[in-house]
């Protein structure tokens, strides 16, 4: 069975046809041609598909496109409009916090939605003070992003990188 | 031979240069194998066997090629023949024979991957199940003694350690495990092929797009310059995308079907667990003798290998142990047990890193049994020459390495009592492993030089087949020809990845940065004595991979030394790494900026790989129960403490040009052995099996 939707990707309005059982991601990488969200498992298990969908940190491989009809995705690519890399971006490529770059444009996503989390004050598992303001030290970081795999091992510089920019 | 005819000079290589692909990378934009564009691509979906031997005996794809969107379903009946037998692994869809759970049975080509991967469920199968081994069994009777290792004998005796055993003041004999892992790059393996006009174009997730096009050309019986492989990115790789699988070979055959239209296949995380290759499990017996100072008499290390029946790889753990310490005698050997499971494969620090598991261990265990510090009895048995080939070293600073890690890490204070450290209810201890990595050289990579514009700002373009899967060749081999060639990196333009610049090694065996980057010199050095320092557009030169003269002169190695201090819970037995320090010696570095990241990426591995790595096999149906990553566990972003790299500057004139030696795997090697070390210092509880879980603190 096939569903019309429209999406709004990176700012640029889609319509498109889809089999109901096509995900977010699927639906942006193979039917729009935007593979800045990779596939790394399929399953909601390493976070490489992470986009924000809606403004939250969302994996695209655990959610199928006609369940978001009308929705507002920002993948990584969008996250630097013209090219200007988001300072996030840019810490990244400063602190060499990667190395394949396959899980990367999940990292980036999942990072910017995290700080938006704790901004707002949502306390995670190594969070002494569930009620006050977030500070947000290296373990923080890092039990904030432990949805998102690397196999190359860049988790240090990952922690450096948003450190950075979390200050 | 050649060599060399200017001294090379490092100016770019030596600082920190981010990855020119960078910005590409952090966007997304950067392609990988699967996302090559092309409109009217057919995606592939296989079908796979649910048992580890035996036999097809009918086949029915009917209901399959009824569905809405399938082009064809192809099995061992209506598959295109392979040019020659191929071997078991590569000759996909060619028999009704049954080798491995998960072999390719069918493949079905549809216009989408929904109805691809229905139809695939679809295609029934009938199957006749024989008798099947999956058990690594060291009295097996199939057990054998392989012809070689992929690098040097099988077994290597030197003197007689059995009867040095017997008379040592203490003899430590002890058995280490370490289990089959799975390599799981988060690029899944993929290709992307086309059939045109009788020439087989191939983009392909690979470490070296030369082997895979080797590989193809064979199996299809054509000249390797009617196949191109292209690789522009490739998400990783640590040894799976180092040979070629079926998975390259069904997706190519698939495309045979359907002439002029290019056939997509990119595996599931599930079926990376399959096809792809494994790290094979080992069963290492070692036995360490010393007189009551320390000094080694005899080392033993007898290996037992996980094996498959249907092509062989042999992980050469006890190879670890013939050169890094001194000993009077000495006995390293390996033997295979051969089962119906898929073909191992190298991955990130073959032999070194499960070998270093049991040889750093024993040598704690050792250190500990004579009341001598670890760190002290290593360096009693510190070699003056290779003890494995006799040469001398090209450089050797393991001593150096333990020496300055010691002092970083805090190491003079430490109390050698174990389960001393009790702090809010958590058990503290530290370790230390020895790490080293012999520096080769593949032959056969090719480099042209080519000049864009005139004079003095004249581009250089440099094209070498080289592969990044993210060690990050195009910016070390971009500072490598900026020097060679004296110029400014601006003006070079590197471009790698494709079999149009001509046959080049892999990335891989921590070779890459000397065999293409000692070929790049080469060629620089023939395009400056051809064209000088202000050539013509135009102007070109080439230059294959120059022998080392220096090669059977010297033993070269890079060393290392790693320390982390473990935490394990008293109540839970949860165990923890708060902080590691790597410290190495490996020659020259290129970037110091993309090397941090492989020091740590590897020290990252040795974590993972002591921690959490196991691929449990199900020995009824010869298959991986725990298929993806909820029940793989790889070490996540939490799971890593601090962690700190050093190296020490090494001048190495004997390995390349540039004075490099390899980083991509001397990172891993030594880790494991340092945990289980931290942690018997933690607890008292010695564990010698791989992973470390909290059951054995309980």
């Amino acid at each position: 069975m096939k569903l019309d939707l429209t999406l709004t990707v990176d700012g640029h309005h889609h319509s498109l046809t889809v089999d109901t059982r096509t995900t977010v991601l699927d639906a942006l990488r193979e039917h729009l041609d935007i593979t800045s969200p990779k596939k790394g498992c399929d399953h909601g298990q390493c976070g490489a598909c992470t986009v924000l969908l809606d403004g939250r940190r969302t994996l695209s491989c655990l959610s199928l496109a006609v369940a978001h009809d009308g929705a507002e995705i920002t993948t990584a690519d969008g996250l630097a409009p013209d090219g200007e890399l988001h300072p996030l971006q840019q810490a990244f490529v400063d602190h060499d916090a990667y190395q394949c770059g396959y899980c990367t444009p999940g990292q980036i996503c999942s990072a910017v939605g995290m700080l938006d989390e704790a901004a707002h004050g949502a306390p995670s598992v190594v969070t002494d003070d569930l009620t006050g303001d977030v500070r947000l030290d290296r373990a923080e970081i890092a039990e904030r992003l432990s949805g998102n795999l690397c196999r190359c091992g860049a988790y240090a510089h990952i922690v450096d990188a948003v450190e950075q920019v979390a200050r | 031979m050649t060599t060399a005819s200017r001294p090379f000079v490092p100016h770019a290589v030596g600082t920190a240069m981010p990855r020119p692909e960078g910005p590409q990378k952090v966007r997304g934009t950067a392609r990988y194998t699967v996302e090559t564009p092309g409109s009217d691509a057919l995606y592939l979906f296989p079908v796979q066997a649910g048992v580890a031997r035996g036999r097809v005996t009918a086949i029915d794809t009917s209901a399959a090629e009824a569905l809405e969107g399938v082009v064809a379903v192809l099995t061992h009946e209506n598959a295109p023949r392979l040019a020659r037998e191929a071997d078991a692994d590569h000759g996909v869809l060619q028999s009704s024979t049954i080798h491995q759970h998960g072999q390719y049975l069918a493949a079905v080509l549809a216009t989408s991957s929904e109805s691809a991967r229905e139809a695939a469920s679809l295609v029934s199968v009938e199957v006749v199940e024989e008798p099947h081994a999956a058990v690594l069994d060291e009295d097996s009777p199939d057990l054998y003694t392989p012809e070689a290792l992929v690098v040097g004998v099988t077994d290597d005796t030197r003197g007689d350690p059995e009867a040095a055993l017997a008379a040592s003041a203490v003899t430590l004999r002890r058995t280490y495990r370490t289990p089959m892992e799975h390599h799981q790059p988060l690029e899944p393996h993929a290709t992307v092929a086309c059939w045109e006009d009788g020439r087989l174009v191939v983009h392909d997730a690979t470490q070296a797009v030369s082997w895979t096009r080797q590989a193809l050309a064979a199996a299809f019986g054509l000249d390797e310059s009617d196949v191109d492989v292209v690789a522009q990115h490739v998400g990783g790789g640590f040894g799976s995308k180092g040979g070629t699988h079926p998975n390259t070979m069904l997706t190519a055959l698939a495309a045979q079907a359907v002439p002029g239209r290019s056939v997509r296949y990119a595996l599931t995380r599930q079926q990376m667990f399959d096809l792809v290759g494994y790290r094979p499990a080992t069963v290492q017996h070692v036995a360490l003798g010393a007189d009551r100072e320390g000094r080694l008499t005899a080392i033993t290390h007898d290996v037992v290998d996980q094996g498959s029946k249907i092509g062989e790889f042999v992980e050469p753990a006890a190879a670890f142990s013939r050169g890094m310490y001194a000993a009077e005698t000495r006995r390293t050997t390996h033997r295979v047990v051969p089962l119906d499971i898929g073909v191992p494969t190298f991955m990130r620090a073959p032999g070194e890193a499960p070998g270093s598991f049991a040889g750093e261990c024993a040598m704690d265990e050792l250190a500990i049994e004579l009341g001598i510090d670890p760190i002290e009895l290593r360096l009693r048995n510190e070699p003056e020459v290779d003890p494995e080939s006799g040469l001398p070293y090209s450089s050797r600073n393991l001593v150096a390495c333990l020496r300055r890690g010691a002092e970083r890490f805090g190491w003079a204070d430490r109390d050698p009592a174990p389960r001393a450290r009790l702090v809010d209810g958590w058990w503290h201890g530290t370790g230390v492993g020895s790490a080293s990595f012999p520096v080769p050289r593949f032959p056969g990579s090719e480099a042209t030089i080519r000049a864009t514009g005139t004079g003095d700002t004249a581009g250089y373009t440099v094209e070498i087949a080289a592969s990044d899967i993210g060690q990050g060749a195009r910016a070390a081999l971009t500072a490598i020809a900026a020097d060679a060639l004296d110029v400014g990196v601006e003006r070079i333009d590197l471009r790698i990845g494709d079999t149009a610049f001509g046959p080049a090694g892999p990335a891989g065996g921590s070779a890459g940065t000397t065999s293409w980057g000692a070929t790049i010199v080469e060629a620089a050095d023939r395009f400056r004595d051809k064209y000088g320092d202000h050539p013509e557009d135009g102007d070109e030169a080439d230059a294959h991979t120059p022998d080392n003269p220096w090669a059977g002169e010297y033993s070269m190695h890079a060393f290392g030394a790693h320390f982390v201090e473990v935490a394990v819970h008293a109540d839970t037995g949860e165990i923890r790494v708060p902080r590691m320090l790597g410290v190495f010696a490996a020659g020259r570095i290129v970037n110091p900026l993309t090397a941090r990241s492989q020091f740590l990426g590897g020290m990252t591995w040795g974590l993972s790989a002591a921690l959490h790595e196991e691929s449990v096999l199900d020995d009824r149906f010869g298959h991986v129960v725990n298929r993806d990553f909820a029940g793989y566990h790889v070490a996540t972003n939490a799971d890593v403490g601090t962690l700190d790299v050093e190296w020490l500057d090494e001048d190495d004139p004997y390995v390349n040009p540039m004075g490099t030696k390899g980083i991509g795997e001397i990172g891993i090697v030594g880790v494991a052995a340092a945990i289980a070390n931290a942690a018997y210092h933690a607890t008292g509880v010695r564990v010698r099996s791989l992973p470390i879980t909290l059951d054995a603190f309980l």
